[in-house]
């Protein structure tokens, strides 16, 4: 039996020939553009990136919405406060407001298929439950890009200070990442939402990311720590450049690959904390809904109306699994030792080029 | 070394402390526990107030108050007393041995199966295995940990007493599984197309045929091993773990493995008769260490040169066969506990942390019922923090495979076991202490959710509690437990970290 530790044979002309082809590849390309194109091969990525965009396009056109002065009226027929009569004809017996969505083709029976007046089904006082997961899913990923902004900024500002100046700066500031990374995130979390949960999912939102900001700071300051110690600093330094200059035009943008990825990283963990803050009643309060909130509302009618507890779940699970593969794909793309996997088309091809030319 | 954790120890109170007072702060000024009582002009209010502030001394400013706070709890290790008047202290001391064990059982499982396929998954780099690991380490990655609970509870545990109400499997899930088996068997080991239809072919008759025979005897509803099975399982321990070790052709380990598997066969009825008799944890844990006593004696017996990994090897096979007994003794008391009235045929619980119905005094129902209630938190718990470790070990495993001294290692003609067990794994293992600890915080608070989902009275109902009725007291001392839980596996972390990398010198003063 071949057992796990046994390996293939690797072929060696093949390892030397992608090197070439990766130097080749990358020849007369600028940084940017070398990431962005590893970005854009990473399948996983893009697929994330598409659906995500289409996902919050979707979500955020559904519902009549206000921003401040500026308002805009949603596609769908039903708002979070309409409640419409609960319907129960078609519906399983004593069960009430059962989603109207079907799919199944006539010829088994079925009607074809049609989205109905409540495709997801509606709540225990008939308002339309579509609407009320598409506002829960608003919040969601309203929270998501707040606390990835205001972490992913005071996490950057922290760890650039205190990786590139050092000393006291340093041991203060990194101290005090250190009593905030000792309490757990869902006890801070909860302490946040109780009391800041009723002002509005941004106020929430911009707490969250005052707090959430530690991990990333620590990797930025590491990260800084490690360039300023490098040569073209020292060049800059000598030419006369400012503290300020280094940092924004030479060392900065150096680190900007990991501030990146982990905040892309930071931002699914936040859709999470959310969730499970409003699931524990510390988030998103009712009037108000969130994915969260709905999950903890219906979790005991799961045997009878699973339709309540399945689809806001399903919602965070594809929001944080986009986030999470889209952060996969720019790990990839930033990682300066990452090769591409060569096909087996440019394999044959180039190994026979490299063994004709040599 | 006692200089260096001394060191450690000192910047852990120092850290404590800071963020203790942080968070008193924090919650202080964020809520006012007399809230409810303030304004209402009902005399018993106003006592109740006048109370309320002098019990928790509430007329002190919160910087202020949480020194008087500090000196009770460094003093006395007194933690104050709830809204209620209840003792803090006493209230943590039933909670943190719940959760400790919640907390405890679903890292060490999540290390070491999301280890196990970590490595696998990168010794079969870019394989439809690897591809597939990878992918569902992200689902599990973007799980909230609260839905998961609900969905086991009501898939797994429903479904699952429904099944061993009549405890046959249905044909159709029998080629299901014995399908899903093939192709993960036929996934791990790879090798020519010819090979993975026999490995596919193999496993999933395997599976079919020892499911039917299962099925068949009604296994499932009078689950139990017996000598013969403790027998032919302690053998299959002894070769694998003699395999990953140190390699079959050590005849030596091996020979000192099975010694110690027949030693337990022979020693079968007397074990039972000692955990019958003296059932309790002690006997069992006292047995267990004597077992690895036995084991030692044993590797000691047999080796002849390069003694510690014999030993070692042995000492593993051993525990692990111990285990197996344990796991024996639990089965046998299984008919009886689901056919009392508590339990009534349907074991796998889905609320609370014990079942308070069950007859008191019988140490094995007791465990059993431990064992079960811990199921499914622990399932949904470890999924998440698996997915952590695949992902990690996984990267770890690439990164130090590519090193020279694994080269070097391979042309030195070494097999190809003995370079990724003993010189590519044990690197990896030195990183992945860092990730413990993190994801030993994150497990803490998963804790808290997980238990509020399946109702355990453990730390997060504390927590609930402390949070809603804006209790600082009690706040304080389930954060003070957690806080104290994640900086002590920091230390135990860095200190790993020195004890597995000779290269992190240990720097005292």
């Amino acid at each position: 039996m071949k057992l796990p530790f046994t390996k293939a044979k690797k072929n060696v002309d093949a390892d030397y020939a992608s090197v070439d082809i990766a130097n080749k590849e990358v020849e007369g390309l600028s940084q940017s553009q070398i990431v962005r194109r590893r970005f854009f091969r990473h399948r996983g990525a893009m697929i994330s990136l598409f659906t995500l965009g289409a996902l919050i396009l979707f979500v955020f056109s559904a519902l009549n919405n206000k921003i401040g002065p500026f308002g805009y009226h949603g596609w769908w027929h039903y708002g979070i406060d309409d409640q419409p009569e609960l319907i129960s004809k078609g519906c399983p017996q004593y069960v009430t407001g059962c989603p109207t969505f079907h799919w199944r083709p006539g010829f088994l029976g079925g009607k074809n298929f049609g989205f109905g007046d409540h495709p997801f089904g509606q709540d225990d006082i008939g308002r339309d439950y579509f609407a009320l997961t598409m506002r829960g899913a608003q919040r969601s990923l309203t929270v998501v890009f707040i606390v990835g902004l205001v972490a992913g900024f005071i996490g950057t500002v922290v760890g650039a200070i205190s990786g590139f100046y050092r000393g006291w700066i340093d041991a203060v500031l990194m101290r005090f990442t250190d009593f905030i990374i000792t309490i757990p995130v869902i006890v801070l979390g909860s302490v946040i939402g109780f009391h800041f949960g009723n002002l509005g999912v941004s106020v929430l939102a911009v707490m969250l990311g005052l707090f959430l900001w530690t991990g990333l700071s620590r990797l930025v300051r590491g990260e800084f720590l490690k360039l300023r110690e490098l040569d073209f600093v020292d060049a800059a330094r000598v030419a006369g450049a400012s503290n300020r200059r280094i940092i924004f035009k030479h060392v900065l943008p150096n680190a900007v690959g990991v501030i990146i990825v982990s905040v892309t990283l930071l931002m699914s963990g936040a859709i999470l904390t959310e969730t499970a803050l409003s699931y524990l009643g510390f988030g998103v309060v009712a009037p108000d809904v969130s994915l969260g909130l709905l999950i903890s509302q219906y979790q005991d009618s799961f045997t009878t109306r699973p339709w309540l507890f399945w689809w806001p779940g399903l919602l965070i699970v594809t929001i944080a699994l986009c986030i999470n593969f889209i952060g996969d794909g720019l790990r990839d793309a930033f990682d300066p030792r990452q090769r591409r996997r060569l096909s087996r088309k440019d394999k044959s091809s180039t190994v026979t080029g490299v063994k004709a030319g040599h | 070394m006692i200089a260096y954790i001394g060191r450690r120890l000192s910047i852990l109170f120092l850290i404590l402390f800071g963020s203790s007072f942080l968070v008193y702060n924090l919650v202080a000024y964020s809520g006012d526990p007399t809230e409810g009582l303030r304004g209402n002009t009902d005399p018993k209010a106003i006592q109740a107030l006048r109370s309320l502030i002098r019990n928790l001394q509430l007329d002190v400013p919160p910087p202020a108050r949480y020194f008087l706070w500090l000196k009770k709890v460094v003093l006395n290790f007194d933690f104050g007393t709830t809204r209620e008047g209840l003792s803090v202290a006493s209230d943590l001391r039933t909670a943190i041995p719940t959760t400790i064990r919640l907390i405890l059982m679903s890292t060490i499982i999540a290390i070491v199966i999301g280890i196990a396929f970590g490595i696998i998954s990168a010794l079969r780099q870019y394989t439809r295995f690897d591809y597939a690991m990878t992918f569902i380490a992200f689902v599990l990655f973007s799980l909230p940990v609260f839905w998961v609970a609900v969905l086991l509870k009501q898939f797994l545990a429903v479904s699952f007493n429904n099944f061993l109400a009549n405890g046959q499997i249905a044909i159709w899930w029998i080629v299901v599984a014995s399908i899903v088996s093939g192709i993960f068997w036929a996934t791990i080991i790879s090798g020519s197309r010819k090979r993975v239809w026999q490995v596919f072919g193999i496993a999933a008759a395997g599976s079919a045929i020892s499911l039917e025979l299962l099925s068949a005897t009604h296994w499932f509803k009078h689950p139990t091993l017996g000598p013969v099975a403790v027998g032919v399982i302690g053998v299959g321990i002894a070769y694998g773990v003699t395999y990953l070790s140190v390699g079959l052709q050590n005849k030596q380990a091996l020979k000192s493995s099975l010694a110690m598997v027949v030693a337990s066969l022979v020693l079968y009825f007397p074990t039972q008769w000692v955990l019958n008799k003296e059932a309790g944890i002690f006997p069992t844990l006292g047995l267990l260490i004597f077992t690895i006593a036995l084991a030692v004696v044993s590797g000691l017996f047999f080796s002849k040169i390069d003694r510690g990994p014999i030993v070692r090897t042995t000492v593993i096979t051993s525990f692990l066969i111990g285990l197996v007994i344990i796991i024996d003794k639990l089965m046998k008391v299984w008919v009886p506990y689901i056919n009392t009235d508590a339990i009534n045929g349907r074991p796998i619980p889905t609320i609370s942390e014990n079942n308070s119905l069950l007859p008191a005094g019988n140490f094995w129902f007791s465990a059993l019922d431990t064992v079960l209630h811990l199921t499914l938190p622990t399932l949904a718990l470890s999924m998440i923090s698996f997915a952590g470790y695949v992902r990690y070990s996984r990267g770890t495993l690439l990164e130090v495979l590519n090193q020279d001294y694994i080269r070097t290692a391979r042309a030195k003609g070494l097999t190809e076991r003995t370079v990724v067990m003993r010189h590519a794994f044990r690197n990896t293992l030195i990183p992945l202490t860092t990730i413990v600890v993190v994801d030993f915080a994150a497990i803490i608070g998963g804790a808290i959710i997980t238990e509020s989902v399946f109702g355990w009275r453990g730390m997060g109902t504390l927590f609930n509690q402390a949070i809603r009725g804006q209790d600082l007291n009690l706040f304080m001392g389930v954060f003070l437990v957690t806080a104290t839980l994640t900086v002590l596996a920091n230390l135990v972390a860095d200190l790993l970290y020195s004890a597995l990398d000779p290269r992190v010198r240990v720097v005292a003063g």
